[in-house]
């Protein structure tokens, strides 16, 4: 399994050439912002515009603030990728806690 | 794919966190047998391998975007079970860190992403690659065909959900009180950005990664043979 390693590279590579996702413009389908829906459909429901504030992200659409969007991206990559390990691997730990 | 908060009524949300739950919890019951020390590293490395392909937006005709999931591939690699813990794991890190999905909305995109999708995706796999020697091209064809048909699903189930709101909750008037697309709208819409761009990026990323492995780390997908108990 010592190749493995491998595979944690790869994560890295796939982080630093995140931005490539930058490149289509656009929101995708069903997840406009409540500034988009006055032009596209001349009112913002009522409901959507109750709860689409009700959590505020720390670095909302993968941006950090003072970083170009370019960097920033690969920045949440990485900062991401690094809590979904830590979560994974703390959830894994318990569960396998037995056969430890 | 991620529905953002404000898009399904709270009842909505309600109903996929309840579908989730029961889910969710005979996950962490069945990766409790299967999972090792010694795979639990592979969790996390598929786990985060799914983050970041879900930052690939690709372009979709008509102005949108659409992007890959990869629960497909983990639930080739470590079973469906595993896929769910692991897609829900890195949706609820885009929720809660990225905005990413909302948080009332969470039990509905893992309901689609980290559930539909990767049982569906595993299901068409299996249906292809059964029985088939470990070096045969089965498996990555097998992969590709699901990862296709998982987030294909996943992505109807989205629609699905998106276009009943109109339908149940709207004003006295009949003013849309969430998402005001109907079913006639949302399940195209979608469809043509999985059908056409999500899907392709799915297949390409499940049965490329399954054909490297066949090539460079074959054990890896050897793991579940040993103790498959998925049914």
């Amino acid at each position: 399994m010592k190749d493995i390693n491998k595979l944690w590279v790869a994560l890295g590579i796939l982080a630093l050439l995140s931005p490539i996702g930058l490149l289509a413009s656009g929101t995708a389908w069903g997840e406009w912002g409540t500034d988009e829906f006055p032009t596209m459909l001349g009112y913002v429901p009522q409901g959507l515009a109750r709860f689409s504030d009700l959590w505020r992200a720390p670095l909302p659409d993968y941006s950090i603030p003072g970083l170009g969007s370019n960097v920033g991206y690969i920045f949440s990559a990485l900062v991401g990728m690094a809590l979904v390990i830590l979560v994974s691997w703390g959830i894994g730990k318990i569960l396998t806690g037995k056969k430890l | 794919m991620h529905i953002p908060d404000g898009y399904l009524s709270p009842v909505t949300c309600g109903v996929m966190y309840a579908a989730s739950a029961p889910i969710w919890y005979k996950a962490t019951k069945k990766i409790e047998k299967t999972l090792t020390s010694r795979t639990v590293p592979l969790l996390s490395i598929f786990s985060a391998f799914s983050f970041a392909i879900m930052m690939f937006n690709a372009p979709v005709p008509g102005g949108t975007t659409a992007h890959a999931v990869g629960g497909t591939l983990i639930a080739i690699v470590l079973g469906p079970w595993a896929a769910t813990i692991g897609v829900s794991i890195a949706l609820l890190i885009q929720a809660l860190f990225f905005g990413d999905g909302g948080i009332l909305s969470f039990g509905a995109n893992t309901f689609n992403m980290a559930i539909v999708l990767p049982f569906v995706g595993y299901a068409v796999y299996q249906l292809i690659s059964r029985n088939a020697p470990a070096s045969s091209s089965r498996h990555w064809i097998g992969a590709a065909i699901g990862g296709y048909v998982g987030i294909n699903a996943a992505a109807l189930a989205a629609s699905i959900e998106l276009g009943l709101q109109p339908l149940f909750f709207h004003m006295a008037n009949g003013t849309p009180l969430y998402c005001p697309y109907g079913l006639a709208q949302t399940i195209p819409a979608m469809m043509l950005a999985h059908l056409t761009v999500a899907g392709f990026a799915e297949a390409v990323v499940t049965g490329g990664v399954v054909a490297f492995l066949q090539h460079t780390m074959p054990y890896l997908l050897k793991l579940r043979l040993r103790k498959d108990t998925v049914a």
